[in-house]
């Protein structure tokens, strides 16, 4: 098992657990963490599980590709360590992952 | 009341959603001899399908081990032809009303176009609500809203000789700035990088505008507006260096593509419940005898956001719906691969 936190825009941290291989976003559905709205469920087509990537974890996590830069353009006060939550797939690399979700999704 | 003079749509059935569960409700009522409307908010048939995963594959249709959203959407449309559906695109209903008079009851229905409809059943296949523009979360947002900050353009005129800053990189954005940068007094378009989804002309041409000086580009992010009343004066932004800046304008259009709301849905008088409308697993119907409710938008114990679910519930929508609308003829089961009179409607037979 794969732990991830999520903090949301008032500062409260989540910690829930996902298998390798399971997108960030299943992990916060299945857990029914607040500030993830997935919308299109998990096709890369509405930037409603927008995240902020902690800054160590930017590396380990990696650059969006194309269609997700291009969706993350529907997205509200994109930073450089932001995501969309649905295009990263959590592995042993990613354990202890940290991310923000944003005080609005859309 | 105003008195409208336009003429009222007559129909057997009204189907309020063009996803893929209306559109096979349009099979299944059309081989009940029931003729269907059909009313959707996006310009374009499909509903979700068509809108956010037209070329996702979609692996759990049954007979399909897989078929790409539009592709479904394609297949049903063909799958209906033979019952003739009329849609009306572009449009949002924002009042259902239900009247008892000596024919029996009818429905009112009024779109945001002013289209009005007098239909016998109406069937709500809504999915998630209404795809409505997504609105920046920026600071009294509202109060400049249908003042100095819309979603979209209904008259480029009113436009005209104002300093518009239009916000986004997609087509809707694009389109716009180049619509209206001989209209408006000035053109400002601003985006977060400088890459472009638009269709790649748009860009070609924004481009060239830009280097003639006839409009401005910048790369940025609204964090904030100025103004009074509802009148912007300005957008105070910042740029992906984090560094603010601000933009005079009394203009903002924010093109950050479609969400799902429930909208007028709820004031339909319709029981609902977490957003969702409750119905029984029989007939599929509302609180409000006549109207049901198939796909995504309902809920009942049990319920599975399918669309493989939305075909079986608009089956036995349309079982019920048929007594509605012809309350003395009595209906009987019929198989399409061996009934002579289903392979008629569906112009298969001799």
């Amino acid at each position: 098992m794969t732990d991830v936190t999520f903090i949301d825009h008032t500062g409260e941290a989540r910690t829930v657990s996902g298998t390798a291989g399971m997108t960030l976003m299943e992990v916060a559905i299945k857990h029914q963490v607040p500030g993830i709205d997935a919308e299109c469920g998990g096709a890369c087509s509405c930037a409603t599980c927008h995240v902020y990537v902690e800054p160590e974890w930017m590396e380990a996590v990696g650059q969006p590709a194309s269609m997700e830069e291009d969706m993350l353009d529907f997205a509200f006060d994109v930073r450089p360590n932001s995501r969309l939550s649905c295009q990263i797939k959590i592995s042993d690399a990613l354990n202890d992952l940290r991310v923000h979700t944003p005080a609005r999704q859309s | 009341m105003t008195e409208h003079n336009e003429a009222v749509i007559k129909t057997d059935a009204l189907i309020i959603g063009a996803g893929p569960v209306g559109l096979f409700a349009v099979f299944e009522l059309g081989l009940l001899d029931i003729k269907a409307h059909l009313i959707d908010i996006l310009p374009k048939i499909g509903g979700q399908c068509a809108e956010l995963y037209p070329e996702k594959p979609i692996y759990d249709i049954p007979g399909f081990p897989v078929v790409t959203g539009q592709q479904l959407v394609d297949n049903l449309l063909q799958q209906i032809e033979p019952f003739h559906p009329e849609f009306h695109l572009g449009e949002m209903v924002v009042s259902v009303a239900r009247h008892e008079s000596e024919q029996g009851v009818l429905f009112h229905i009024e779109t945001d176009a002013g289209t009005r409809f007098e239909a016998k059943t109406v069937l709500v296949a809504a999915g998630g609500g209404s795809f409505q523009p997504k609105k920046p979360p920026i600071p009294d947002i509202d109060s400049y809203e249908n003042t100095s900050v819309f979603y979209a353009v209904r008259q480029m005129e009113s436009l005209r000789d104002h300093h518009v800053l239009i916000v986004g990189g997609g087509d809707s954005a694009l389109d716009w700035a180049l619509n209206l940068q001989s209209v408006a007094a000035r053109v400002t378009l601003m985006h977060r990088r400088d890459e472009f989804r638009a269709a790649p002309h748009s860009v070609a041409k924004m481009r060239e505008l830009v280097a003639e000086g006839k409009m401005d580009l910048l790369f940025g992010q609204v964090t904030g507006l100025e103004g009074a009343n509802g009148q912007l004066t300005a957008a105070k932004c910042k740029g992906m260096d984090q560094a603010a800046f601000r933009v005079p304008c009394d203009r903002m259009l924010p093109f950050f593509g479609l969400t799902m709301k429930l909208g007028p849905i709820a004031e339909w008088g319709l029981n609902l419940h977490e957003n969702l409308i409750p119905v029984d697993t029989e007939k599929f119907e509302t609180s409000t005898p006549g109207i049901f409710a198939i796909g995504d938008i309902n809920t009942y114990p049990g319920k599975l956001k399918l669309i493989l679910s939305g075909f079986h519930e608009a089956a036995l929508a349309a079982q019920k719906a048929h007594r509605y609308i012809y309350p003395d003829k009595r209906l009987l089961f019929q198989y399409t691969t061996s009934s002579t009179s289903l392979q008629k409607k569906l112009g298969v037979n001799g």
